[in-house]
């Protein structure tokens, strides 16, 4: 094996400073153009709760949110994210409270391995501010980018609906106070 | 209004939320990606675009100039080493880097480690590698003619590309039974290749301490102390200096059960660098090169009376196994379970001949959530058997009832040589139509068909029987290392306790369900056992996690270790009681007097005790260690039926109803159960409906990205109605019997029987998996049905 270290010479890359807003904290730094918004989020600030599934925009694994909405973090750089909000699994507890969709995942058993849910918790989320009571046909829909391979979705759909109504119980408990 | 707790009595049954949830929910799980340590290199890898070929020179020089590159490898640098090849699980040899020819696509042709992940793949476009390329072999047929082009001619004297001949059963008392059968059915087919695909491909981080020799290796690993069994005996390293560590696996499926060359490159690299070496696969490489599963083509005939009494069954079985023969199955058994074909029924005679060859494609054959080829079997015989319900003019659940095992014939010994334990499966049939209203579905399915309006109703049945959990260790062994599995149990003196198993989850739940065993037989509730896993240097040795062993063999050992120290526990809760212990008696959680029960200890003094307190001559502590080595398989068993609907002008199919009534004996976490269940329902219908992984004449990869490899989404995933029966197996522990595969073995057949019980009218009697729409539309067509 040939363990010389390589002499400088290879085409250098570009290299930008770029600044994101992430989980509510604005993050400042310099990288190659061609990083990819994922390998950002985990290499470059160390959240690893975003994963790699496929690497061609087909699982949803590294999905997270993107000024709100959730977008592919594996087939985007992370200067196209220059200047935006960015919210990851790392982001969803507020307070030290878990959001609902967390919670949900819990009670009904909307995970195994854990590899797929934090990009199915996020799309959820989504789900949840948009329609608040959303049906299981609406939520199937809106999970369908996102594959998990343990679950068969059933309790993952489970998961949003009990994520939904622990939200409205607790906006009408809110209301009565 | 007091609050009065419900005493708890047994921690089976109950579906205690999952402990290992908190982590994942947060983000704060701990993937092989997710493995970061200080000076560590990236590694990627070349791969071959050819299916065969002669590798005439590799240039790495260009690679090597790149900045941040540290080492190119070769095939050529690890011949030095002793390590251009491996062996593989089946005692066959696998290349670990390609030296004279490569004999798949997607092989591993060299390796650049880097600074980081994006230079080590910018290096690798610039190796230059010079390729003869060679006819290529794409299916066992073409193997195994005259003149095929001999695969692994690296083996001496190889003059053909025949792996295996295997047989089993009574040939002469089949040939009887055909002579004296009424009726002969016969049926064909290919259950194609697929792939486990776990959602997180498969990955190492090798870290080798040049000063102490320490070798550390953090690896996806479904069985890390076979790995590193295995990695001893490659490497020739010490193994007491060789340290696997599995962390959270992001799914296995069967996948992360061999050695892959990218495991072996990233540790000699790291030992010759003396940094960690990172190697994370990427998708393409984890579909076209790492364990596929099936490629089985099935060929049989069963013999039966008129009255449709099964007398005989004959299945030849060729299987395409690649360029290296690398399933992980039972030395003593060439071709997994798969003559567990005779499934639930008592058909007496049976003779299974099976053969392997190797092919230009990637090795593996490994059991994609099933037990050593049990799928493939129990594909096979529902297939058939809804077959010849047609043939003999009879209802298939009316057939499948006539020919059952019955409950009173447990053990019952198959045609084959398996012992079955015990079951009931008219029951859970019984159950299964009773539920999803066949009669009712039957008469709608008539009613369509006299309208003839193309709208095609299908309804299909399997009523399969697994067999899992694999030892007894006398029969069952891989590379020599009998099939058994173990529990270490450590009662600390708060009355919390720790639990090491030699099982792996990679998502079902150990932490959780074995730590409600050692709870059931200790009172010491989940939340205070830590279930600790997939460390070798910190957990008992085992064969890890497939095959639905983990309940069968490691739960049992759990069970027994626990039982092992409440024995101990009772002697010192007589010492402390001061009481004889055959005067104790145990209720979850307590000694107490017998006919005194207000004089009594807990199992948390009684610990305390184990360390500051104990009888005169007993040695301190409260922990244990227990090898179990079961006496028999488990044979876990259900019914399901599948309703689909069909447009007769497009073959578009839907599924509109599944029921699902799974035995798998005594649930420990029936939520957690019933998860393994779901997720092997989908997986069924991603290998009955999308799933394959096939190639063209050049041997290219048809299927090596997500975009062309369909995994079931939500969308196409139907609603799951799931139903049980209770049969305990007789001789497990606490009568378990496995549960993680029995729906992807079982539910393919009832997904297709359901397609194939629709266009039966029309004398359709076969399509090949994944039955897809067009081929749905195009045997209809055949047919002049539809457009």
């Amino acid at each position: 094996m040939n363990e010389q270290a390589a002499p400088v010479g290879g085409e250098p890359q570009m290299r930008r400073r770029v600044e994101l807003v992430v989980n509510g904290q604005r993050r400042s730094a310099e990288i190659e153009n061609r990083l990819l918004l994922v390998h950002f989020l985990r290499e470059t600030l160390g959240l690893t709760g975003t994963h790699v599934g496929c690497d061609t925009t087909s699982c949803g694994a590294c999905t997270v949110r993107l000024q709100g909405t959730p977008v592919k973090s594996c087939t985007m750089f992370a200067v196209q994210a220059d200047g935006l909000a960015v919210t990851t699994v790392e982001g969803l507890a507020q307070g030290g409270k878990l959001n609902p969709v967390q919670e949900g995942f819990k009670e009904e058993h909307g995970l195994q391995c854990g590899f797929c849910t934090p990009g199915m918790m996020l799309v959820s989320a989504a789900l949840l501010e948009e329609n608040p009571n959303p049906t299981e046909e609406e939520i199937r829909f809106a999970i369908s980018g996102n594959i998990c391979r343990c679950t068969g979705y059933q309790n993952i759909v489970k998961a949003v609906q009990w994520a939904a109504q622990k939200t409205q119980s607790e906006q009408a408990a809110t209301t009565v106070a | 209004m007091a609050v009065v707790e419900e005493k708890v009595t047994t921690w089976l049954g109950r579906s205690v939320k999952r402990k290992e949830d908190d982590r994942f929910l947060q983000g704060r799980g701990n993937y092989i990606e997710d493995i970061k340590l200080p000076g560590m290199l990236y590694m990627a890898i070349l791969r071959s675009p050819y299916a065969h070929a002669r590798i005439l020179s590799i240039d790495t020089a260009a690679a090597m100039q790149v900045p941040g590159v540290v080492a190119v490898v070769t095939g050529a640098d690890l011949v030095a080493h002793k390590l251009a090849w491996m062996p593989t699980l089946s005692g066959d040899t696998q290349a670990v880097l390609a030296t004279d020819k490569v004999r798949m696509q997607g092989q591993e042709v060299a390796c650049v480690i880097a600074e980081d992940v994006y230079t080590a793949h910018d290096a690798l476009g610039l190796i230059d590698v010079d390729y003869e390329p060679l006819p290529v072999v794409t299916n066992p047929q073409q193997a195994l003619a005259e003149g095929a082009p001999v695969i692994r001619d690296d083996k001496e004297g190889k003059t053909d590309n025949r792996i295996y001949h295997w047989e089993a059963g009574d040939q002469g008392a089949t040939e009887r039974a055909f002579a004296q059968a009424d009726r002969v059915v016969s049926i064909g087919m290919h259950y194609p290749r697929c792939h486990p695909s776990p959602l997180e491909c498969c990955g190492c981080v090798a870290d080798v301490n040049p000063a102490s020799g320490k070798v550390t290796i953090y690896m996806t690993s479904q069985a890390p102390h076979a790995h590193r069994t295995v990695f001893a005996l490659v490497t020739g390293l010490p193994e007491q200096n060789i340290q696997i560590i599995s962390p959270d696996l992001g799914g296995g499926f069967g996948n992360k059960v061999p050695i892959y060359p990218g495991y072996v490159v990233a540790t000699a690299a790291s030992l010759l660098i003396g940094r960690p070496v990172k190697w994370i696969e990427d998708r393409t490489g984890n579909l076209i090169s790492t364990g596929f599963a099936r490629d089985f083509y099935m060929d049989g005939e069963l013999a039966l009376r008129q009255d449709g009494k099964m007398l005989g069954l004959r299945v030849n079985m060729l299987s395409d196994q690649g360029y290296a023969y690398a399933d992980a199955q039972p030395s003593k058994f060439k071709a997994g379970l798969f003559h567990v074909v005779t499934g639930s029924y008592d058909i007496p005679a049976a003779h299974v001949v099976t053969d392997g060859a190797y092919t230009n494609k990637a090795p593996g054959g490994v059991a994609y959530r099933c037990s050593f080829r049990v799928t493939e079997a129990s594909f096979f015989i529902e297939r058939l058997v809804q077959k010849a319900a047609y043939e003999l003019g009879l209802d298939p659940a009316e057939l499948r009832r006539l020919n059952f095992i019955q409950p009173e014939q447990f053990p019952y010994t198959s045609a084959t040589g398996f012992v079955y334990d015990s079951g009931d499966y008219e029951r859970a049939l019984d159950l299964a139509l009773e539920k999803v209203g066949y009669r009712e579905l039957r008469q709608e399915q008539a009613k369509l068909r006299q309208e003839g309006k193309g709208k095609l109703l299908g309804i299909g049945l399997a009523s399969f029987t697994e067999v899992v959990g694999a030892g007894p260790g006398r029969q069952f062994d891989i590379l020599g290392i009998r099939m058994f599995d173990s529990a270490e149990l450590r009662v600390h003196p708060t009355g919390k306790a720790i639990l090491k198993l030699g099982v792996k989850s990679q998502g079902q739940g150990h932490e959780t369900t074995f730590a409600q065993i050692v709870s059931n037989e200790l009172g010491i509730p989940p939340q205070d056992v830590m279930v600790q896993e997939g460390d070798t240097d910190n957990t008992p040795y085992g064969l890890g996690t497939y095959a639905s062993r983990s309940t069968p063999t490691g739960g049992a050992a759990t069970a027994v270790v626990a039982r092992e120290l409440r024995e101990k526990a009772k002697r010192i809760a007589a010492h402390l009681l001061e009481a004889a212990a055959e005067d104790l008696e145990w209720e979850l959680g307590r000694f107490f007097v017998r006919g005194t029960p207000d004089r009594g200890v807990t199992i948390q003094d009684v610990a305390f005790a184990a360390y500051t307190n104990l009888p005169e001559g007993m040695q301190a502590g409260l922990e244990g260690v227990h090898y179990y080595d079961p006496p028999n398989m488990t044979y876990p068993f259900g019914s399901y039926v599948v309703v689909v609907d069909i447009d007769a002008g497009t073959g578009q199919w839907k599924v509109r109803r599944v029921v699902a009534v799974d035995d798998c004996g005594v649930r420990i976490n029936p939520m957690i159960v019933e998860g393994q269940i779901m997720g092997g329902l989908t997986e069924g219908l991603g290998m009955a409906a999308m799933e394959l992984i096939t190639f063209d004449e050049e041997g290219n990869c048809i299927g090596s990205n997500f975009m062309d490899y369909l995994l079931p989404t939500s969308m196409e995933t139907p609603h799951f109605d799931l139903f049980e029966t209770v049969t305990p197996s007789p001789h497990h522990p606490i009568g378990c019997k496995g549960v993680g595969e029995s729906a992807t073995v079982g539910s393919p057949a009832a997904y297709v029987n359901a397609v194939i019980d629709a266009l039966a009218p029309y004398e359709i009697t076969n399509i090949d998996m994944p039955v897809t729409s067009d081929k749905v539309w195009e045997a209809l067509r055949s047919k002049g049905v539809g457009a």
